[in-house]
């Protein structure tokens, strides 16, 4: 255990200290900012909460197409709620909400025996389609904006770690130590300490406690008796079955579950990310929320890996287009890699193709100062598709993930 | 026997009233949640929505939900699940409106060429998500998520950057216009020889013809074809087909890129028969209500033909709905309802049935 904490410590490093190498041959220097690192975890947060609900129902064996409706009513409630009742009480409406259309997903799939695919498609075209619905209502009734945006939702605070980034505690104002080296502009250190930065810095109280929720989903999924039944559920329905464990409740458990983070991720986007609900708010995040799950072959320190990548790409491409302009050249770089492993294992083919993408990739560097905006939003999908490609077939899903179960074994 | 026949058919009868009542009562109480009264609604619906006006846009409406849910029909027989429809006939609809008006061409071998860049497109983008299931083990379904959102950004920077026609200077941004040879006339000289009158507002989509005939080849292919039950028996049970000898990877990759192919179509009846041209107003989600029609119609030609139709309708009538100060809004409700309640009830059906044959076998068993 300890040792693969070291390994990916490791690789993080190597990472960092390839972006600070970029950052210095582009000058793109928010590729390492205390900003960007910062934007990065606000946007990761959500994505990674969809992964962990995901998590917990498909872990259960249910598949969860549905987690993108569950964020879109959070979000929703969220801005209702909120700019009513206050940020907290948002929150918990957020939750309660995306709850809500995972019970329905859990009928369906559980109860009923629907094709999960199928149900979560459905639940995603119903969320959709009640906000928007319900919107149009609140704005004829006069208290919100427009049809499609909630009223403002005051602000639910932050704070910053102390002696290490800042920030005011009863009255104490802490040194800001990460943020003073990131301003020495020493090559790899500053880079390290202004993202640690970023990564410390202003973190609002939902982020902190969305933070806990993942080493606290590891502990209750692998060290405590229900997270054992959960999984049996998932891996072994009908041995479960014969063991004593009520599945239909661990599935109905697991389902819930996931709804109420997704639908806290949805919470997350309207309350914290921005400050009201606004359609379209959810924009695929929880798919690449299930994405991140894959990624990270259904664990959720993998779930927080893949939320950060995400995260990192959306976050450059909001903030900085000229950035992900000098991704390129970490894309080369990467191809490289591939090419160095390719040659090694004597796949001679395989290398002189990538060997040309390489070469197009640079030649593409090098020859366009800026990417065109509408290109520069696909990144963070791209990302996606990539890693997919090459990270897949290392993956291994639950056994019975996506089986529908029924009690006494008839399907 | 006969007395089974009999049940077979009411049970095939029960599932879809059933989700129509429940629909019914949960779109009723979605219209008593804004204080209005749910038979006013409906009354207002139907006699908006069956207006010969409005049905030929409620055919309108139909046409691309159809063709694009016969794409999706495909993948669900072969057991996959094409969510991809939606980024496929948007590039399959502005490769053909850019390449399509370039040149001119007789009449109808103009747009059968257009047709084919539509359906070449939609069939590579689809590819991608083929490949990267056969050879890299990506799930279809979240390959084909992110092809969505890529070509969304990648036909929106190729009209903005290469496709716009520069010659006419709007704020709405367009590829240059068809020429007549590549517009597909409309069906209204037809319909006025069985007696339909010209109403304001447009015709028929010619698309419609196509349409039904991409329907007939769909059922005649899956049901009536080698090739059809080699795709059914990947879909119902991958390893006794492939111990059968059906190459499973292979099928899988064809039944994907055939159904980009039929989606790059789905694009077409507004660009071939309206606007002639690929515009920012391009409708959108075309292909997310048809995986709904695919799923109501149960990847049946006939069946998916009427909840195209079904939802044509709610979709054009509920416009009415703002006239007596409802959100017109509602359809969506109705929509989701109805596919949601139909999925459970057709699964609640199957397993009665399956009740009943396990007892009918154990009946013969004992006897």
């Amino acid at each position: 255990m300890k040792t693969k904490a070291m390994r990916v410590l490791r690789y993080v490093a190597i990472l960092v200290f390839i972006l600070s190498v970029i950052r210095l041959i582009t000058g793109a220097s928010d590729l390492t900012s205390i900003g960007t690192a910062s934007a990065a975890l606000l946007l990761s947060v959500p994505i990674a909460m969809a992964g962990l609900g995901g998590m917990f129902s498909e872990r259960a064996g249910v598949v969860n197409i549905g987690l993108e409706g569950m964020m879109i009513m959070g979000a929703w409630a969220g801005g209702m709620i909120g700019s009513k009742h206050g940020p907290w009480l948002g929150l918990l409406a957020a939750i309660f909400f995306g709850a809500t259309g995972a019970l329905l997903h859990a009928v369906a799939t559980i109860t009923f025996g629907v094709d999960h695919v199928v149900s979560g498609v459905a639940i995603n075209i119903i969320a959709a389609g009640l906000v928007r619905y319900l919107s149009t209502i609140f704005y004829k009734s006069g208290a919100w904006l427009g049809p499609s945006q909630s009223p403002d939702v005051t602000s639910i605070g932050s704070n910053s770690f102390p002696i290490l980034s800042g920030g005011n505690f009863f009255g104490w104002k802490s040194p800001d130590l990460l943020a003073s080296i990131a301003n020495k502009h020493w090559f790899f250190i500053s880079d390290t300490a202004s993202i640690l930065r970023g990564l410390t810095g202003d973190l609002s109280y939902v982020t902190l406690i969305a933070i806990i929720l993942i080493p606290l989903s590891v502990f209750i999924i692998w060290k405590t008796p229900f997270g054992l039944r959960l999984r049996s559920a998932g891996e072994a329905p009908i041995a479960a079955e014969s063991l004593g464990v009520n599945v239909y409740s661990m599935k109905y458990v697991g389902v819930l579950i996931s709804g109420a983070l997704a639908g806290l991720g949805g919470g997350f986007l309207a309350i914290v990310a921005a400050n009201h609900y606004q359609e379209n708010q959810v924009a695929g995040r929880g798919f690449i929320g299930l994405a991140a799950l894959i990624f990270g072959n259904y664990r959720p320190g993998g779930i927080l890996l893949g939320a950060g990548l995400f995260g990192f790409a959306d976050a450059l491409q909001l903030r900085d287009s000229a950035s992900i302009h000098a991704l390129i050249l970490l894309v080369v770089t990467i191809l490289i890699f591939l090419i160095y492993r390719d040659i090694r294992k004597a796949k001679f083919i395989k290398a002189g193709l990538t060997f040309i993408f390489a070469v197009l990739s640079l030649w593409y560097f090098l020859a366009v100062d800026q990417l065109p905006g509408q290109l520069v939003t696909m990144t963070p999908y791209i990302t996606t598709l990539l890693v997919m490609s090459l990270a897949s077939q290392r993956l291994r899903l639950p056994a019975a993930d996506g089986v529908p179960y029924r009690r006494g074994g008839m399907r | 026997m006969r007395k089974v026949k009999l049940s077979s058919i009411a049970l095939a009868v029960a599932a879809p009233l059933a989700a129509a009542i429940v629909s019914i009562i949960i779109s009723s109480v979605a219209v008593l949640a804004s204080h209005k009264s749910p038979m006013d609604a409906y009354k207002t619906m139907w006699e908006f929505g069956s207006a010969s006006a409005q049905l030929m846009q409620v055919f309108n409406t139909a046409t691309p939900y159809y063709i694009a849910a016969l794409a999706i029909a495909i993948t669900f027989r072969a057991g996959l699940f094409n969510i991809g429809v939606e980024g496929q006939l948007r590039l399959g609809a502005i490769f053909a409106a850019y390449f399509g008006a370039m040149f001119t061409l007789p009449p109808v071998l103009h747009i059968l060429v257009i047709m084919i860049i539509a359906m070449t497109i939609g069939g590579l983008w689809a590819s991608i998500a083929g490949y990267l299931k056969v050879k890299r083990g990506v799930s279809e379904v979240i390959s084909t998520i992110m092809l969505n959102a890529l070509a969304g950004g990648l036909s929106s920077y190729l009209l903005a950057n290469y496709f716009v026609d520069r010659s006419t200077n709007s704020n709405n941004m367009s590829t240059k216009a068809l020429p007549a040879s590549g517009q597909f006339p409309n069906l209204m000289p037809l319909l006025n020889k069985i007696g339909v009158k010209n109403q304001p507002g447009g015709g028929v989509y010619g698309m419609l013809l196509v349409a039904m005939v991409l329907g007939v080849i769909f059922w005649f292919v899956v049901n009536r074809t080698r090739f059809g039950f080699e795709l059914r028996a990947t879909g119902s049970n991958p390893i006794a087909a492939r111990v059968s000898g059906v190459n499973s990877k292979r099928m899988t990759f064809v039944a994907l890129a055939l159904s980009g192919a039929v989606a790059g179509l789905a694009g077409l009846p507004a660009v071939l028969g309206d606007t002639h041209a690929f515009n920012m107003g391009f409708r959108t989600g075309i292909g997310f209500s048809a995986i709904a029609v695919a799923l109501l119609g149960r990847n049946n030609a006939v069946g998916m033909a009427i909840s195209a139709l079904l939802f044509g309708f709610l979709e054009v009538s509920s416009r009415a709905l703002e006239l007596i100060d409802i959100a017109p809004e509602t359809y969506v409700i109705m929509q989701g309802s109805i596919l949601l309640s139909s999925v459970i009830a057709y699964e609640i059906v199957r397993r009665y049935k399956l009740t009943l044959q396990s007892k009918e076998l154990a009946k013969v068993v004992n006897a």
